[in-house]
């Protein structure tokens, strides 16, 4: 359980005053230029202290990534670009950010692309949001108006401009490498990797791509020390998180707690528990949309951070919860994101572009019922096929949902196929 | 160099090479449908996954470099396998995806036998269906008179995009949509604007791409398969040509990297319906106003009574053969009065200097160059492969490229350096900073400016320049020829400057008896009373003015040598038969020295290549390599003869430009298409 004092985005719900006084009242940009003149060793190694692992989903080590980008440059420009793309079903921690946190957002840009030596940074954000891209814009016009950014940016001696780019609304476009392709007026199309972006990623430069949510933590772990966000949590699935819980619970709401606190408790203490009682829980999705679901047997117990959850075959992804009472037809609900996946796919690489079509379709017909039993196996093997080759993992996100339906809840699809065979009249 | 295991054989490879071509070199074949070693990595077709040990899913041979790979902990080299249950399955379940949306519609598709998709589909495919659901339909594209769409067999590897950007230089052809909805499409529905576009065809895996004028002719198996080489511009470019009982049905490239890589101009692919129209299939003789067909015998006979009476003057045109050149020259030694001429638009090559009319550096030569000046030339017009591997060279090293002339597209960016004669004059007075450091400049001429009053000159200036830019082991001046015969011609001695004056005069006189091969482009008032016979394949204007016709074959049905514009002597294979009573040109010399009574040193094709093997013909130049010259540049400096003269092609349409590409209906088509009336002709088609 967090404690009020620990907790980083005070003012996640914008109940106070979201305006650059405001974010400095409550601490943002306070000694700024200071961490930057303590070097920028010295912030990555802050940053690796507080063990803070990437928050857009697959939870890579943001210290650890920082650390790949050259250290001199070899003449060609270093860029950050932050991934504001937030698109995952279930999932709108970043949203809440941006709206209302924006100043942690701007001052977590600077001191990471000052760690990594870039003078230019750009945020991508989401074609949907356009109440946070108006926010986000204003506060990024008021730190240039009151020299946070721009030359000599907050007095710390680096030169420090901020981008902030408009996407179209391509869910594809989250995936880092396409989000580059985007940002270089390209289509949306995943890259081959290698080379990696810290090696040639935007314009062929050292490239460094975060997510909103571990940026904008930066600044109060630099202030309060790695070691205190290190204190928080478990080991390994260290400090705070914004869970994003929304489904079948009668208060849907973004909340920061520790990491590592318990589904029940995240639940039934933020969102006013799940509608008609704990029992009535059918399953949660525990990390956005491509992550398998987890029958409620599996939740009563468990911790909400990386490895736990990767321990019950699924995985924290955005930390966004979708929770679904016994009303729910899973299969429907399944289905409807493998549609989301088909509708998504880039259709650059092979297994995704022909696969998700076909996961979609077979998912429709057993949520009719109208299938074989052996189906059931048949597409399992598809999504055996599409996950690990394909070039991104947007195929992987496609496949998940669907092997974890197929794990937890088999008898609810053989029965289905089973009641609808026995009603279905032979053709004379 | 960089020591790989691939099941388990340890081979030692460029760090640089991509798996996909390492697993080649240690014998492991790796499927693939995306991948092509002459276009740009896209990785996505996915079937050439491998199992790189150690890494938790499998790689992308084709995107992955050895040197990308890291060993073992104990510096043991970095493992492949290719063989394994994990690549076997990955390459079926691609394999799977590509076939569900695929149609089963292998006995009406041309691509049968020859596709990629069939074949991997017997290696590595399964053998039946899973997917019991509808298949995907798209609507098929318009891509012009070429290219046939098939749309629904596209299994989007994106070759023929990466194709069109990146080699061909038009960006046309590119994906719309997303996901299972993507399509491929060229802008706005039209016919690429690339005189190379019939490469998609090659390149397609599948029959989405094939060949309109090839639609449904033929199978494969079932075509007799002659290697050959183009002569439908001056490249010399390698070709297979594809034929069934007497009909030549398609002609494909061959690849050779010293002369067209393994591309084909559009031209040189699509020309083949024109041998089967028009041709000239028996001798004919003029009775009056008409000609009359007739049969060799008399014509022969009728010819050597004619010859004696007169003086004979013999013409070469675009596509004669060196064999039938050098057995004309043979023949009119032999005789008391006669010349022999093929520059017959009054260009000033001088046969006994090859520097003067050879591609001097070489076609190879352009991947060393440094920087290129283009001087009244249009190599997409004279020679769209070449042209497409100074693109390839620009791409790789952006060396400046200069033009002088008319200007125009050539897919890559030029500095306009003027247009006329004298705006070379200050060009090689005063040559351009970018231009003037450059150790290895390509000076590319074309045969047009080196024709005319300011010819002369024009050589001077270029030799000029070249040599500034140049050195003893670089010969950068180079002309880049029009007709696939002018080189070989050159070579054997078939000028005659007295000869070329006449013709430019219009000097003909009634006694006079002029020979033509295959000239098409010189009308009768060019002649005034003198007899004329013509020896051609097709039927056009010179045959219709003509005395006399005689028969000969085409380059598809005669072996036959031919020199390109670097000098490198080549060999076209009899593929078929000539049509009728046709004939080898250099027989009806033969036959001439028999009737009349003369000596020959050859009596078959075979003495014929040898007495020209020993005059030196094929010393330097043979099928392996271009003649090597160095430049002769003195400080001579005569004032150009008319400076307001503007350098560029006197024919620009580029589908039209020889006799058997004018009587070819599918290059009509897309002539009618570049030039506009687009509408029109889709109706006749129909």
């Amino acid at each position: 359980m967090l404690q009020p004092e620990d907790r980083i985005f005070s003012n996640l719900y914008g109940f106070e005053d979201t305006s650059l006084a405001g974010a400095r009242a409550r601490g943002d940009f306070d000694q700024v230029s200071d961490f930057i003149k303590k070097g920028s060793d010295w912030i990555i190694n802050e940053v690796k202290s507080s063990g803070l692992r990437g928050r857009g989903g697959a939870g890579f080590p943001t210290g650890l990534k920082w650390s790949f980008m050259p250290k001199q440059s070899d003449g060609r420009p270093h860029y950050l670009v932050v991934n504001a793309d937030e698109s995952e079903p279930g999932t709108c921690k970043d949203r809440e950010i941006m709206r209302n946190e924006p100043f942690k957002l701007i001052e977590g840009c600077l001191l990471a692309s000052f760690s990594m030596a870039a003078h230019a940074c750009y945020i991508y954000i989401r074609g949907e949001y356009i109440a946070e891209r108006h926010a986000l814009q204003r506060a990024i016009d008021q730190a240039y108006d009151a020299g946070l950014l721009g030359p000599n940016a907050a007095g710390s001696g680096w030169d420090f401009d901020l981008y902030l780019h408009h996407g179209a609304g391509a869910y594809i476009c989250g995936e880092e490498t396409a989000l580059l392709e985007s940002l270089e007026g390209k289509k949306g199309m995943p890259r081959l990797k290698p080379p990696f972006p810290a090696n040639a990623g935007l314009y062929g430069c050292p490239t460094t791509v975060n997510n909103v949510e571990s940026i904008a933590v930066v600044g109060t772990i630099l202030r309060r020390g790695g070691a205190w966000f290190a204190g928080l949590g478990r080991e390994n699935n260290t400090g705070t998180k914004v869970f994003s819980i929304s489904g079948h619970v009668n208060n849907p709401c973004n909340v920061e707690e520790e990491m590592g606190i318990t589904l029940r408790e995240l639940i039934e203490k933020h969102a006013g528990g799940v509608r008609g009682g704990w029992d009535n829980l059918l399953a949660v999705i525990p990390g956005g949309s491509s992550v398998p679901c987890l029958p409620a047997h599996l939740c009563d117990d468990l911790s909400m951070d990386f490895d736990s959850l990767r321990s019950v075959q699924s995985g924290l992804g955005t930390a966004a919860v979708i929770v679904m009472d016994k009303s729910t037809d899973i299969i429907a609900a399944i289905s409807r994101l493998s549609h989301f996946y088909k509708h998504e796919s880039c259709g650059q690489c092979t297994p995704c572009r022909e696969g998700t079509g076909w996961m979609y379709r077979m998912m429709e017909r057993l949520r009719m019922g109208r299938a074989d039993i052996s189906d059931i196996d048949m597409i399992e093997q598809v999504t055996r096929q599409v996950e690990g080759h394909t070039i991104c993992a947007l195929g992987d996100a496609a496949a998940w949902p669907i092997q974890g339906l197929i794990r937890h809840f088999r008898p609810e699809l053989e029965a289905r196929i089973k009641s609808q065979a026995a009603h279905s009249v032979a053709a004379e | 160099m960089r020591k790989v295991i691939i099941d388990s054989k340890e081979i030692e490879v460029d760090a640089g090479l991509a798996l996909i071509q390492a697993c080649e070199v240690a014998g492991a074949e790796i499927p693939r449908f995306c991948y092509h070693d002459r276009l740009s990595v896209a990785g996505n077709c996915r079937m050439c996954l491998v199992e790189v040990v150690g890494a938790p899913k499998p790689m992308a041979s084709c995107a992955v470099t050895v040197g990308d790979l890291r060993g073992g902990r104990d510096g043991e080299p970095p493992e492949i396998r290719t063989n394994s249950d994990l690549v076997h399955k990955a390459r079926h379940g691609v394999m799977e995806f590509l076939l569900i949306n695929h149609p089963l519609d292998c006995p009406i598709c041309d691509q049968g036998g020859e596709c990629d998709l069939q074949d991997q589909a017997m290696a590595f495919g399964g053998d039946r269906s899973r997917y019991a659901l509808n298949k995907r339909a798209v609507e098929d594209k318009e891509m012009g008179p070429l290219i046939k769409t098939t749309m629904t067999r596209c299994i989007h590897c994106t070759r023929c995009v990466r194709f069109a950007t990146e080699v061909a230089g038009v960006p046309e052809i590119g994906a719309i949509g997303r996901g299972e909805d993507m399509e491929i499409t060229t802008y706005l529905e039209q016919a690429v604007t690339s005189e190379l576009s019939g490469n998609v065809i090659d390149l397609c895996p599948v029959g989405a791409l094939t060949s309109k004028p090839y639609a449904f002719k033929s199978r494969p198996w079932e075509l007799k398969k002659t290697q050959s080489i183009d002569v439908m511009d001056a490249l010399g470019s390698h070709i297979r040509v594809d034929s069934r009982g007497r009909d030549v049905l398609r002609i494909l490239p061959r690849a050779n990297d010293w002369v067209n890589e393994e591309w084909l101009s559009d031209k040189g692919r699509f020309v083949w319906d024109a041998l089967a129209r028009q041709r000239i299939d028996v001798p004919y003789i003029r009775r009056g106003e008409h000609l009359t067909p007739t049969n060799w015998p008399d014509a022969l006979e009728s010819l050597s009574q004619e010859i004696k009476k007169r003086r004979v003057y013999v013409l070469a045109g675009e596509l004669a053969s060196m064999d039938t050149l050098f057995a004309a020259r043979e023949f009119c030694k032999s005789l008391p009065k006669s010349a022999v001429e093929i520059r017959l638009n009054g260009e000033v090559f001088d046969s006994q200097d090859p520097s003067s009319f050879t591609f001097g550096a070489g076609i190879a030569g352009i991947d060393e160059a440094d920087g290129i000046i283009m001087v009244g030339s249009n190599p997409r017009l004279q020679a769209p492969v070449l042209n497409a591997r100074i693109r390839q060279r620009w791409l790789e090293s952006d060396i400046p490229i200069g033009l002088l002339g008319e200007h125009c597209d050539l897919t890559y960016p030029t500095l306009h350096l003027g247009k006329t004669a004298a705006d070379l004059d200050s060009l090689v007075s005063d040559i351009p900073e970018e231009f003037s450091r450059c150790e290895k400049l390509l000076v590319i001429v074309s045969p047009d400016a080196l024709s005319g009053a300011n010819g002369a000159m024009v050589l001077q200036r270029c030799k000029r320049l070249a040599a500034r830019c140049g050195s003893d082991d670089w010969n950068g001046f180079a002309v880049l020829q029009n007709q696939a015969s002018m080189v070989g011609g050159l070579l054997c001695g078939f000028t005659n400057n007295e000869l070329q004056q006449k013709i430019h005069d219009k000097a003909f006189e009634p006694d006079d008896l002029v020979i033509l091969i295959g000239v098409d482009h010189l009308d009768r008032d060019h002649f005034g009373q003198a007899g004329i016979v013509y020896m051609g394949t097709h039927g056009e204007l010179g045959a219709g003015m003509a005395d006399m016709v005689l028969p000969v074959a085409a380059w598809t049905e005669e072996d036959a040598l031919f020199a390109n514009t670097e000098g490198r002597v080549q060999r076209a294979r009899k593929a078929v038969d000539a049509p009728g009573d046709a004939r080898e040109g250099w027989k009806v010399f033969r036959a001439l020295s028999q009737i009349l009574g003369h000596e020959t040193s050859y009596d078959d094709h075979e003495g014929l290549v040898r007495e020209m093997a020993q005059e030196g013909l094929l010393k330097n130049s043979h099928e392996y390599g271009p003649i090597r010259t160095a430049l002769k540049s003195d400080d001579a400096w005569d004032a150009m003869a008319d400076p307001d003269v503007t350098l560029g092609l006197k024919n620009q349409n580029y589908f039209m430009t020889n006799t058997i590409a004018r009587a070819s209906e599918t290059l009509m088509t897309c002539a009618r298409e570049r030039s506009g009336s687009h509408g029109s002709n889709h109706q006749e088609q129909k």
